[in-house]
């Protein structure tokens, strides 16, 4: 079971945020990866590692080809909990709205 | 239709905007005055916020304690740095979990937006990490932190 920790974290590096915005493109291996983001193998290597730990990308083994993709149940745990988030601040200004209309100057 | 938006901008800010019927000098009284705070400031079902002090002035202290049904709680504590009635307010807060977070620096604006409100909150933390960790961490009273959609991340 991976957690939101270690997902949130995953994603507090901007190179792991912009793999992870490729990949939602499709999948990709390293050597894909490596190009546009002028790092070496190792290094995105490194940081797809941290991603799949965090549960947020998958390997496939297609012969000597390794692509990456993103994995949907991690991606979607996050999801969930920023709607839940999302929600509890909307919450608080929809009351605040009936606040407003009870204060309301007539 | 949702009137919330939230996204992140660069690595350590959080931007969240909401409009409102009413006219900005309403929503800056509704985030100053204790009164009506603990009115709307709540998050989930079930929370209630039993201490509200507010110094509001520059240099003004503010704490705010936040209990659930079971009596679980946590509090905020943090500083007016600028009030400019009835546009911005500019403050830095901590959340005490018990041990306080990194600072948060806040700018809410309440600009007009015909006969209502365009609310622009833009949140500053000191690093990407502190953020993810705001963000993970959940803000249970759902107060006026935030997080992303996950298009804003992705």
């Amino acid at each position: 079971m991976h957690s939101l920790d270690d997902a949130f974290s995953a994603m507090a590096d901007p190179t792991r945020r912009a793999i992870l915005a490729r990949l939602a493109k499709g999948e990709a291996t390293v050597l894909d990866l490596a190009k546009p983001f002028k790092m070496t193998q190792p290094a995105i290597s490194q940081h797809l590692k941290v991603l799949e730990e965090a549960g947020l990308v998958l390997t496939r083994v297609d012969g000597s080809r390794r692509p990456r993709r993103l994995a949907k149940p991690g991606i979607e745990a996050v999801d969930r909990w920023l709607a839940m988030l999302r929600k509890a601040l909307e919450k608080n200004y929809d009351r605040l709205d009936q606040v407003l209309a009870a204060t309301e100057p007539k | 239709m949702s009137k919330l938006t939230l996204k992140t901008e660069g690595d350590t800010h959080v931007i969240v905007t909401r409009r409102f019927a009413a006219p900005p000098e309403a929503l800056y009284r509704a985030h100053t005055d204790p009164k009506l705070i603990q009115q709307w400031l709540l998050g989930p079902d079930g929370w209630t916020m039993p201490v509200c002090l507010n110094d509001a002035r520059p240099g003004g202290k503010f704490r705010y304690e936040w209990k659930d049904s079971k009596g679980h709680g946590f509090h905020i504590t943090g500083e007016f740095l600028a009030l400019e009635p009835f546009s911005r307010i500019v403050h830095v807060e901590r959340m005490h979990l018990p041990d306080p977070t990194p600072e948060n620096h806040v700018e809410t604006r309440f600009d007009p937006d015909g006969a209502g409100t365009l609310m622009t909150m833009r949140m500053t933390l000191p690093d990407a990490h502190t953020r993810a960790a705001m963000l993970a961490t959940g803000m249970e009273g759902g107060m006026e932190a935030s997080y992303v959609r996950l298009e804003g991340i992705i």
